[in-house]
């Protein structure tokens, strides 16, 4: 008899992933760590990536499922492209339809007992306005302006409520996540000081080369002299 | 040479390599009564004459809601069609569950095409017997759509198709060139003067007319006997109209007549 090949618990995991609207689009963030356990195993991992010119999704969890949702959309977008009659870029998925097909995915198999372990931000750009949201292992979906997966919505999410506007610059909502990383790395024990961004706007998806930023651990009770 | 040799079956070929079979069911299509479909910038109307076999009966329905944003008008085989129908509404209703979107028109049409052709291919069965015109608005674009027997779909900016559909394709090929830029109550005047052109010796009521419309913040509507009745109040106004102008002309005639012999 064939032993039961499912999964039963996560492995490989990454951390948090957060995202807020602003003026002219949207700007996701995470870290680049996939934690094997307690070790730091792989710390340059991309956990945001794109999908079409105008969306990315971004994964918190078993990084595998997260491999392999990729795959399944990037096949599901060419399959599509057959199908479209006009071979337009625009014609092709939209950043709420990708969403909700891979809602439906996770959904069928969380049924089967057989869950992709993630938690998986999607945000794109389609017909001049942002679309964000999560869908998670359960298959639940879920519509936000500001997004914050894993630890990050015990953490970060608290402080994105009291910070975001609507319609807000750039620059204060980089400044927004920048502050929610540095809160994630001081308390999340499964971070490093790594980060990757990606923006999307009109305009199409930028993603950037891994960051530092800055921290301090100077607290006056490790000060020596001050215990 | 006797072409029925070679038409009793899908999978034979004749000399001249046409496939009589499917002729024979385009044939079928060509039986039913009129069906016809316009389509402007903002708008996509069908307009079909619907016949009953008899006082007694109901007028037989020719139009059907596929989605919100799409519908058809069928010609020919009534069962054919349905269960077509039936499979449209499949396709766009789980595209909807799945994608949360409108399917677009182009991609049913061209599924039901592939679903058509597979019946002129395989020993046993026949093509289906029915010719739909499809409208649809999505992707802020009008479409109609013809489809047919043999697998064959085509877009269109205005088509007519059943017996005596040449009428009505010859009207719309005088016309169509004004039809992107039309409001949805001119467009559909047009469709109705169509089909008047194949209507023959039956007069149209407001039973036998059937129209359904789909556009810009207008979903698919099949709309009701009384407001197929203005439309067609509208065009015998019309014609009215030039009968009334006629009259007028003659009396002019008359005047000038009596104040030339006052100069006299």
């Amino acid at each position: 008899m064939q032993p039961k090949k499912k999964t039963l618990r996560p492995i490989v995991t990454g951390s948090s992933v957060l995202g807020i609207k602003y003026k002219d689009g949207v700007i996701l963030a995470s870290d680049t760590l996939g934690s094997y356990g307690s070790l730091a195993r792989f710390r340059d991992i991309r956990r945001i990536v794109p999908i079409t010119k105008h969306t990315v999704i971004g994964g918190t969890g078993e990084f595998s499922d997260f491999q392999e949702i990729t795959k399944i959309l990037r096949q599901k977008i060419i399959e599509n492209q057959e199908l479209v009659e006009s071979g337009k870029e625009e014609d092709e998925l939209l950043p709420s339809e990708i969403h909700s097909y891979l809602s439906r995915v996770l959904y069928g198999r969380r049924n089967k007992f057989n869950p992709l372990w993630n938690d998986v931000v999607v945000a794109g750009f389609e017909k001049g306005k942002v679309h964000m949201g999560t869908v998670d292992l359960w298959g639940s979906y879920f519509e936000d302006d500001i997004i914050a997966t894993g630890y990050g919505t015990y953490f970060a999410l608290p402080l994105m409520r009291k910070a975001y506007k609507k319609d807000m610059e750039r620059d204060k909502a980089l400044e927004v996540l920048r502050d929610c990383l540095t809160v994630l790395f001081y308390r999340d024990c499964r971070t490093i000081n790594r980060y990757v961004f990606a923006e999307i706007t009109k305009e199409g998806v930028n993603i950037t080369e891994p960051v530092e930023i800055e921290t301090k651990w100077e607290i006056a009770d490790w000060q020596e002299g001050k215990l | 040479m006797f072409r029925t040799q070679y038409d009793s079956d899908i999978s034979i070929y004749s000399p001249e390599g046409r496939l009589y079979q499917i002729e024979y069911a385009m044939q079928a299509v060509a039986q039913g009564s009129t069906a016809l479909g316009l389509k402007s910038k903002t708008h996509a109307v069908v307009v079909t004459l619907m016949r009953s076999s008899d006082e007694l009966s109901s007028h037989q329905r020719k139009i059907f809601k596929v989605d919100g944003h799409m519908g058809i008008a069928i010609s020919g085989l009534t069962a054919d069609a349905r269960v077509l129908l039936k499979f449209m509404r499949n396709e766009t209703l789980h595209h909807k569950f799945v994608y949360g979107s409108d399917l677009p028109t182009g991609e049913v049409v061209s599924s039901l095409a592939m679903k058509s052709q597979r019946n002129t291919q395989r020993w046993g069965r026949r093509p289906y017997g029915v010719g739909l015109l499809v409208i649809g608005y999505d992707g802020g674009k009008t479409h109609l759509y013809q489809t047919s027997p043999s697998g064959n779909c085509f877009s269109y900016y205005a088509q007519a198709i059943g017996s005596r559909s040449q009428s009505a394709r010859t009207y719309l090929e005088k016309n169509f060139k004004a039809f992107p830029e039309l409001g949805l109550e001119e467009l559909v005047l047009h469709g109705v003067k169509a089909l008047k052109e194949s209507s023959g010796k039956e007069t149209l009521t407001k039973l036998n007319v059937g129209i359904a419309v789909v556009g810009k913040e207008q979903k698919f509507e099949i709309l009701k006997p009384n407001k197929v009745q203005t439309y067609l109040d509208q065009i015998l106004q019309t014609e009215g109209e030039i009968e009334i102008e006629n009259e007028n002309e003659n009396e002019k005639d008359e005047e000038a007549e009596t104040l030339e012999l006052k100069l006299d």
